[in-house]
């Protein structure tokens, strides 16, 4: 789509492998994720896309047995480095999961709980940011006069828009988003589209997704994996209608996947 | 077409059989409640005539005289239940939280198991225990420092003063609280253990640290379930009887002070059902045994009630 802007890399991955106790789940995997694009991770279940979507935030980490080896430079910073402080490390890059995870509390309460762990807001301050969020994340209208009631009573497709609200409210500079609309009917797929293309002004856009169609319409760079390798990455459009490879070029005629 | 008519007349015969006996089933329950109450409103009758609303406010308790007040046992259980709650449920949080969250995989369940075994040590036991090992510790080494430290402490210094015999109201609610805690944890572990992986990691992912994960989000989305474990904590408290009359004492005298030795209901009905004699001493521990009764069932609406106010606060009644 923009092939032809010039890119500023905000994520680089070098040589990163990652296990699963003895099980290598990605092998040595090298790629740029270049700032305030959309990058796409496409593959068939299991090829290792949301594994290494997880990896940029070390979501990992909450589970003993896996790890992760290699670079992850996030500006230059290796965020798989010990010292790294996880805390500060996840505000910086926001996550948005398969199904919509509303907590349970007011949709108020639902976007201002990232921003309290790492700011101090008077409350004036506090309602701006969350109509800020709401309305980045398109819901504002739809909610600005239900804020106190719970966020679990919304539909599927604004649960899903609370959530990418309350991932932005904290002013990530990267957003995560793994498989976002696997669980919503197609207009408020439509409607999370959208907003990915708005959002791509401000924020470092990784998404994960099954549907092809989807990762053509809302990325500027697709990746292909398979069973942990990366095949093949570029600008989605030459990937997509001229593919190096002859595996991409089966999965994404469908021939195979 | 015939047989089949007739097989779906069997069926839905069968049907209407299934319904009545689940519905019986169902309203027993009911039944035997209300003539669990009729059977105690009954036995206390001579009682209240004979004392009336006096019996609540009276902490005199003379068989010899036949003058009754139930104000010692009343104080004792609430007092032992609330101590034992105020200890079991931060300290069965912290089991819970650090069994489903923190603990390593090959810990997780021989924990888990030795918090189920303790459930299941007979209270008598835990009475021995207590009377033989727990109150002369208690008695030497932790009373003295409760005289010295938060009897001297201005307000709540007459909570706090007392003789160092060990034997005491809150020795009874300390092992009432060791009593609850397998009851309050296992729950609490079991309710956080269903909570949505993706919920947690919603929160992680927001970098969130694992108190703040489990304090404001894995607690709320489970307080159902975890207001049911304490509830059910609660109940054993109220109602148990033999460890509390190895330890509080048994004695019918009304002080302020959680050293000196108490009553709790059920140890009064346990220890004196045997040499009650005459009408209006039994009946003066039925109404007892109503009292408990009743304050159980304020319990339970108070936390119905707790749980509505957490709903509407956090938005679902508004």
């Amino acid at each position: 789509m923009n092939a032809e802007q010039t890119v500023t890399p905000k994520l680089i991955v070098k040589n990163l492998n990652f296990y699963y106790g003895a099980d290598r789940a990605l092998k040595d995997i090298n790629l740029t994720i270049p700032e305030k694009m959309v990058t796409a991770f496409i593959g068939p279940s299991g090829c290792g896309k949301s594994t290494l979507l997880r990896t940029f935030n070390r979501m990992y980490q909450l589970y003993p047995k896996q790890r992760a080896e290699g670079e992850i430079l996030l500006d230059g910073q290796n965020l798989l480095d010990k010292k790294q402080d996880l805390n500060k490390l996840r505000a910086k890059i926001g996550m948005v999961f398969q199904k919509p995870t509303p907590f349970p509390m007011s949709i108020y309460d639902n976007i201002a709980f990232g921003v309290k762990l790492y700011e101090n807001l008077s409350s004036r301050d506090m309602a701006e940011r969350v109509e800020w969020a709401l309305k980045k994340a398109a819901l504002w209208n739809e909610v600005k006069d239900k804020l106190k009631q719970s966020g679990t009573g919304l539909s599927g497709g604004q649960q899903q828009r609370l959530c990418i609200a309350r991932a932005i409210a904290v002013k990530p500079q990267v957003l995560l988003l793994d498989e976002p609309t696997s669980a919503l009917d197609p207009i408020s797929t439509a409607h999370i589209e959208k907003l990915v293309d708005e959002l791509k002004k401000e924020f470092t856009i990784v998404i994960v997704t099954h549907n092809m169609q989807q990762a053509a319409r809302v990325s500027d760079f697709t990746a292909y994996m398979y069973l942990g390798d990366l095949i093949e990455f570029g600008d989605t459009s030459t990937v997509f209608t001229n593919p190096k490879r002859k595996e991409t070029e089966d999965y994404i005629t469908g021939r195979f996947g | 077409m015939h047989t089949l008519d007739t097989r779906l007349k069997r069926q839905n015969l069968l049907d209407i059989l299934f319904r009545s006996i689940t519905r019986l089933s169902a309203f027993a329950v009911l039944a035997l409640l209300i003539g669990i109450i009729i059977t105690l409103i009954i036995g206390s009758i001579p009682a209240i005539q004979a004392f009336g609303f006096g019996f609540l406010t009276s902490s005199e308790w003379n068989p010899v005289t036949e003058q009754f007040g139930a104000l010692v046992p009343i104080f004792g259980t609430v007092a032992t239940a609330t101590i034992a709650l105020l200890i079991a449920i931060p300290v069965s949080f912290g089991i819970a939280l650090f069994l489903t969250e923190l603990s390593p995989q090959w810990l997780r369940r021989p924990l888990g198991i030795a918090i189920e075994l303790l459930a299941g040590i007979p209270s008598i036991i835990y009475g021995m225990w207590g009377l033989f090992v727990f109150v002369p510790l208690f008695a030497e080494h932790v009373e003295p420092w409760i005289n010295e430290h938060l009897g001297t402490l201005p307000l709540i210094s007459p909570l706090f003063t007392g003789p160092n015999m060990g034997i005491s109201v809150l020795a009874a609610g300390i092992i009432l609280a060791i009593m609850v805690i397998p009851f309050i944890a296992s729950v609490m572990r079991d309710v956080f253990d269903v909570v949505p992986s993706l919920l947690k990691e919603s929160a992680y992912g927001l970098g969130a640290t694992t108190w703040e994960v489990m304090y404001q989000v894995v607690l709320p989305y489970t307080k159902i379930g975890v207001v049911g474990g304490i509830m059910l904590g609660l109940g054993r408290a109220l109602g148990e009887t033999m460890a509390v009359t190895f330890i509080i004492g048994n004695a019918h005298r009304l002080s302020a002070s959680l050293l000196e030795p108490g009553n709790s209901i059920s140890s009064a009905l346990a220890n004196e059902f045997t040499e009650a004699v005459g009408d209006l001493y039994t009946s003066a521990l039925i109404e007892l045994g109503l009292i408990l009764f009743f304050i159980t069932f304020v319990v339970l609406s108070i936390a119905r009630f707790m749980l509505f106010k957490l709903a509407q606060r956090e938005g679902r009644g508004a």
